[in-house]
């Protein structure tokens, strides 16, 4: 009877909590845009015209939703964890280039779908590597997975310029834009009419059970949680903090690397300097919306997928800055850490 | 073009100066214990506030009183430290008084920031506004090799120059720098020496915003004037992050940290011409690998038998404030 009674109740925080954030995030972006005299009703429109409006537009979204998906994902395993994954923008470029890593090699004998599959798989290991080396710092460098994932982002970065420029430049001329585009045998399949490959939806959908299923099914999901919460207590049971978060950091990298290895066989087809599009720091953000929790996040992930994609049609319907979206996906998070602070304090003081 | 080290040096000067200044305030912040990781952020929504106030009241004319350059320039830079301060506050009364995690605040802030300046600045975007004048410094100018590398410049490098000294006098010699470093270090102890940690720490953030904003605005008004999408200062707010590590939270060594980034970035500007094949954003990317390097140091340098090895480590590394980022909650 209790334990029903508490958890009717936190569901019913957690809507009202909800309502409270959406309402202060999105009543102080539209209180901006009406003092700067633009109409937020307009905004409204154009955002859901540029994003919902079409199944083009919303296959569109998804090609979106599924990188931030993967990487949400990924993340949840190293908030479970305790550690702030901040390097996983990291993660995203290093499984892009071990994607391109595969696709530039000559296999004539295997067929695409093979070659397809091996260069996720490659993905996966590139940025569960970067991943890893950010554990393996923390672990025995004595360097906080903070400090040392930002820095290994912009390593990462470095890296991705020096390829571009350097050893997998264009045939003749280094350009910013990108390498060569691989053959169309390369690309993942996408039909007529759609902007998203149903493989990569699949691959979404896997990985987002995969980890519900980890997470909160398995020994190994609870060794994570018990890191995460108590690390001194942890080894009293017979689990090594060290290698339990050094298995997160690796199995989080490998979901981002997943992620840029799919900007890389579906979006893009080739490698370009911007080849994460910022999706890393997004799911992060999307992640701390969600207060860590995991259903809430393919949801989240949607909306800020839809913002993003509707944003883009903003600078020429209505001469405004596309990174009004950016501005709506900030608020959101920043009001929902005010109200969470709020709820804590509140609940302290009780 | 004719390269001579005292016009190498003087770029080194006036590159470094809103990353001292930037350090700095990033120092104050985490020596009272706190992480302000919105810097990026936060240096370019000051950048296009500063920018933005100057050029308007350049324009303005108030009646009879026409609004001079130097006073619409003062306000340009009030309005970014301002700025710089505002975030903070956000930041210390999330972060601090709310106790939730400072770097997860710091992060949201950090995206929020970065859009809002190029969405509020996106009007203002490549037009032309007013710029900091050098200002030879009479008497001192004229000495032969250093007047040209540190007395030809704008105002905000002479402000940057000052800034020095000033945070070293106020961490290890003043009365204030004690309260805010025991803070950082130990706040329940000033708790029981009746000392307020959570008000010190939003202080400190606070003052530390002030001095981030003035960066913003040493961009924008001097140093790479105007401004765009992107106005060119993207990706400094964490240089500066990763400078106040690799200078192991000692002003001294964070300045330092801060001219060895600006002579990079002054030999990356001149060697352009001469490596084509090494492109430029390298030499961005450098001090990220030597921050993570130093902080291998400083853990080896600890837990290292050998006392030589650790005697000469030593030298490169201090520890942080032993509070860092965690959250004061009274009990």
């Amino acid at each position: 009877m209790n334990v029903k009674r508490f958890t009717n109740f936190s569901i019913t925080q957690a809507t009202t909590n909800g309502f409270l954030i959406g309402a202060l995030a999105l009543g102080t972006v539209s209180l901006l845009l009406v003092l700067l005299g633009i109409s937020p009703a307009a905004i409204g429109y154009a955002l859901i015209n540029g994003s919902l409006s079409s199944w083009l537009k919303f296959s569109h979204v998804l090609t979106i939703w599924t990188p931030l998906l993967l990487c949400g994902c990924g993340l949840l395993f190293t908030f479970r964890a305790g550690l702030w994954n901040i390097g996983i923008e990291g993660q995203v470029v290093l499984g892009a280039i071990g994607a391109t890593f595969l696709l530039r090699q000559e296999y004539s004998t295997l067929p695409p779908w093979a070659l397809i599959s091996l260069a996720m798989f490659c993905s996966f290991v590139g940025g569960a590597l970067w991943g890893a080396f950010a554990g393996v710092l923390k672990n025995r460098g004595g360097v906080n997975e903070i400090f040392g994932g930002l820095g290994l982002n912009f390593v990462a970065q470095g890296f991705i310029l020096w390829l571009i420029l350097g050893p997998w430049k264009r045939a003749g001329i280094a350009s910013m834009s990108g390498t060569d585009l691989f053959t169309r045998e390369l690309w993942m399949f996408t039909p007529h009419g759609w902007r998203v490959a149903p493989a990569a939806l699949i691959i979404g959908f896997v990985v987002f059970l995969l980890t519900g299923l980890l997470l909160s099914a398995t020994r190994f999901g609870l060794q994570i949680k018990a890191v995460g919460k108590n690390p001194l207590a942890a080894p009293l049971f017979g689990i090594r903090p060290d290698m339990t978060g050094l298995c997160a950091m690796a199995i989080g990298g490998g979901f981002a690397g997943l992620a840029g290895g799919l900007q890389v066989i579906c979006v893009y087809h080739r490698l370009i300097p911007s080849i994460s599009s910022g999706y890393g720091y997004l799911a992060l953000l999307v992640v701390m919306l969600a207060n860590y929790k995991i259903l809430p996040v393919p949801f989240i992930c949607l909306f800020f997928a839809c913002l993003a994609a509707g944003s883009i049609q903003l600078p020429i319907v209505l001469q405004i800055d596309s990174s009004l979206s950016g501005v709506i996906q900030g608020a959101c998070v920043l009001s929902a850490l005010l109200v969470h602070g709020l709820r804590k304090r509140k609940k302290g003081a009780a | 073009m004719e390269i001579t080290l005292s016009s190498l040096l003087a770029g080194i000067v006036i590159m470094a100066a809103p990353l001292v200044l930037a350090a700095l305030g990033e120092t104050l912040t985490e020596k009272a214990g706190v992480v302000n990781l919105s810097l990026d952020g936060t240096i370019l929504l000051a950048a296009m506030t500063g920018f933005l106030v100057a050029s308007k009241f350049q324009s303005l004319t108030l009646g009879f009183l026409v609004a001079s350059k130097f006073q619409s320039l003062t306000l340009g830079f009030l309005a970014a430290a301002l700025t710089g301060s505002g975030v903070a506050a956000l930041l210390a009364t999330i972060g601090v008084w709310l106790g939730q995690s400072q770097v997860a605040v710091g992060f949201a802030l950090t995206f929020l920031c970065r859009d809002l300046a190029y969405f509020l600045g996106n009007p203002y975007a490549r037009q032309k506004g007013p710029q900091l004048a050098t200002l030879p410094i009479p008497g001192l100018s004229e000495i032969p090799f250093l007047g040209k590398v540190l007395f030809t410049h704008s105002a905000i490098v002479y402000v940057s120059f000052l800034a020095i000294p000033c945070c070293y006098y106020f961490f290890y010699h003043s009365r204030l720098g004690l309260i805010v470093r025991s803070v950082g270090e130990n706040p329940e102890g000033c708790w029981a020496r009746g000392i307020n940690p959570i008000s010190v720490q939003m202080l400190a953030t606070i003052a530390g915003g002030a001095l981030i904003g003035l960066a913003g605005a040493a961009f924008s008004l001097a140093v790479k004037p105007g401004w765009g999408h992107p106005q060119g200062c993207e990706g400094i707010g964490w240089i500066a992050l990763a400078l106040v590590i690799f200078g192991s939270w000692n002003p001294i060594r964070v300045v330092m940290g801060a001219y060895f980034f600006g002579l990079l970035q002054v030999l990356g500007i001149y060697f352009q011409d001469s490596f084509t094949s090494i492109p430029p954003q390298i030499f961005q990317v450098a001090p990220f690998p030597l921050m993570i390097f130093t902080l291998v140091l400083i853990h080896l340098s600890r837990n290292t038998k050998n006392r030589t090895i650790a005697r000469w480590m030593r030298l490169f590394s201090g520890k942080p404030p032993k509070w860092i980022g965690r959250t004061y909650k009274q009990s």
